[in-house]
């Protein structure tokens, strides 16, 4: 294996995110999602621009929504030579055992630490539809290969049936999601204990407008000693969000965050949608460890996110 | 059971319009069963495709003639001589009736008159659905007797994805989410403590993936003869 360019050692935090979080500060994290195309260099250039300098590391979306685009790895690595630190989010969908075991080498030699090992979205939600879908582990067996990796093995074995030993071991960060307001929760807790037990060391959410419910399910997975990062997506309108409530499973927009939007003018709209941002951020900041910035496009707004959080 | 369902006519018609006759071969199991292939659906296809093929102006001669399984050579038998009087068969078998045909009439082409869906049940009247891919590991007895490698659209062993909302999938808002149906079903059964252990990710050797495959009964095998190759 090629010596990592970002030197690890052998204990204590990998990364920038686990060091922070480990620290007790509250940390923030962004998002961006590659495009659909080769010009990667308007993500790069907002990621440079908003996010360097206001969050602790931007997650970067593999395929998101099943939509073909350029890849996570290749804009994680990116990141780290534009000095911004990534969290690779890897779905398995599109690669088998091989695949993500192979992405996963690949991706510590390229610099890569923190890994968001997810499930992602069917191909019938994309734009193609046709493909067959993989899912030949499901998250909690990616977190598992992540662990055999770090052990110094993979899934495999060789001709003797002996575990396979791996030349140069990787070290990860390793996250995972969970869908906090969903109306049956035991069974997302109980996945979650068992993405833990896999080996996963902090958890982004989906995104949350309901902080008493957030904070019914903090309350639930107290035993669960892993840092949690609180999702937050921009709202851009009151028909996103009737949107979120009608469609997107484990997200519930109150009316009276609706009314604020329909309310809002125009030239308003961004404003009232930061606020909404902040305050949720206010109200739940004392129950997690961070949260999520999902802006959707709007990376500009993440400074004034975490100025109306009251953090900056 | 094998589910199958039959193709649009104009697609049987359009396999076999350059033809001189054609014979329809329905099979009397398990197609017979989900009322795709049986006898009674040879005779409305007959009518129906020779009403077509007049229509698109072919002269094309069509025949029925249904057998008690298509996918056992003994049971062809009554087939056989038949055959050489046409030009081609349409079988209306699942798969592998119509490669049991081919194999045993080299020298006439055989045609699928249904899409083999998959094994399933009859749910309700007129409804059919998925309950077993045939994987070669069954691991029901793990999952509360509700297969999730069959059943969630993303073969997910270790619990929901964030996609299941009141029940169903986020694929259809008609399919049911085989993972609420396992934690219902566990609940109910007083197990759902097994669940805290992880589920081993799928042995995907023993399915298709791992090619095609054989069972081999060495019991049931002709004294002397061993299995067939």
């Amino acid at each position: 294996m090629t010596e990592p360019h970002v030197e690890t050692p052998a204990t204590g935090p990998v990364s920038k995110l686990q060091a922070e979080l480990d620290s007790g500060k509250f940390v923030f994290t962004g998002e961006i999602g590659p495009a659909k195309g080769t010009n990667v260099e308007k993500c790069l250039h907002e990621a440079e621009e908003y996010l360097k300098h206001t969050v602790t590391a931007v997650n970067v979306t593999d395929i998101q929504t099943a939509v073909m685009r350029t890849g996570s790895l290749s804009v994680s690595h990116m990141l780290t030579d534009r000095g911004i630190e990534p969290v690779y989010q890897m779905v398995t969908r599109d690669r088998n055992r091989l695949g993500l075991q192979s992405d996963l080498l690949s991706a510590y030699c390229l610099g890569v630490r923190n890994v968001l090992a997810l499930t992602g979205d069917h191909v019938s939600m994309g734009d193609h539809p046709d493909a067959k879908p993989v899912y030949d582990l499901d998250s909690v067996g990616l977190l598992e290969a992540m662990s055999t990796l770090e052990r110094g093995s993979d899934m495999g074995s060789d001709a003797k049936g002996n575990p396979n030993v791996l030349d140069g071991v990787p070290r990860f960060f390793k996250g995972c999601a969970v869908t906090p307001c969903t109306e049956e929760v035991e069974p997302q807790i109980i996945k979650l204990e068992k993405k833990v037990q896999a080996g996963a060391q902090f958890v982004q959410t989906q995104a949350v407008y309901d902080p008493e419910a957030f904070e019914r399910f903090m309350e639930k997975i107290a035993h669960i000693k892993v840092p949690v990062l609180v999702g937050i997506v921009m709202l851009k309108n009151a028909g996103m969000a009737r949107y979120m409530n009608s469609s997107v499973p484990g997200v519930f927009v109150p009316e009276s965050i609706i009314q604020r939007l329909v309310k809002a003018s125009k030239d308003d709209k961004q404003k009232v949608s930061i606020d909404i941002c902040g305050e949720l951020i206010q109200k739940m900041k004392h129950c997690c460890q961070g949260a999520h910035l999902m802006t959707l496009g709007w990376d500009h707004c993440v400074p004034a996110i975490i100025q109306a959080a009251g953090l900056a | 059971m094998i589910v199958a369902d039959r193709k649009k006519i104009p697609e049987i018609r359009d396999m076999i319009r350059s033809h001189k006759r054609v014979l329809l071969v329905g099979c009397g199991t398990c197609v017979t069963v989900c009322l795709a292939g049986g006898e009674r659906e040879v005779g409305i296809l007959g009518s129906a495709l020779r009403m077509s093929l007049k229509l698109a102006g072919c002269t094309v001669a069509v025949d029925e003639y249904t057998i008690e399984r298509q996918c056992e050579d003994a049971f062809i038998d009554a087939l056989a001589p038949r055959v050489k009087e046409y030009d081609a068969i349409v079988s209306l078998g699942c798969g592998a009736g119509v490669q049991t045909l081919a194999e045993r009439f080299p020298t006439t082409p055989v045609y699928p008159g249904l899409n083999t869906q998959f094994i399933g049940i009859l749910e309700s009247q007129g409804v059919w659905t998925e309950k077993c891919l045939g994987c070669g590991h069954c691991r029901l007895g793990e999952f509360a007797g509700v297969c999730p490698i069959t059943r969630c659209a993303k073969r997910l062993l270790n619990g929901p994805c964030g996609g299941s909302r009141e029940g169903k999938c986020e694929i259809h808002a008609d399919t049911e989410c085989a993972w609420q149906r396992i934690y219902d079903r566990a609940k109910a059964l007083g197990i759902l403590a097994k669940f805290d252990a992880i589920a081993q990710p799928h042995d995907w050797s023993t399915g298709i993936d791992g090619g095609p495959r054989k069972v081999i009964r060495e019991d049931q095998c002709i004294a002397g003869m061993g299995p067939k190759a």
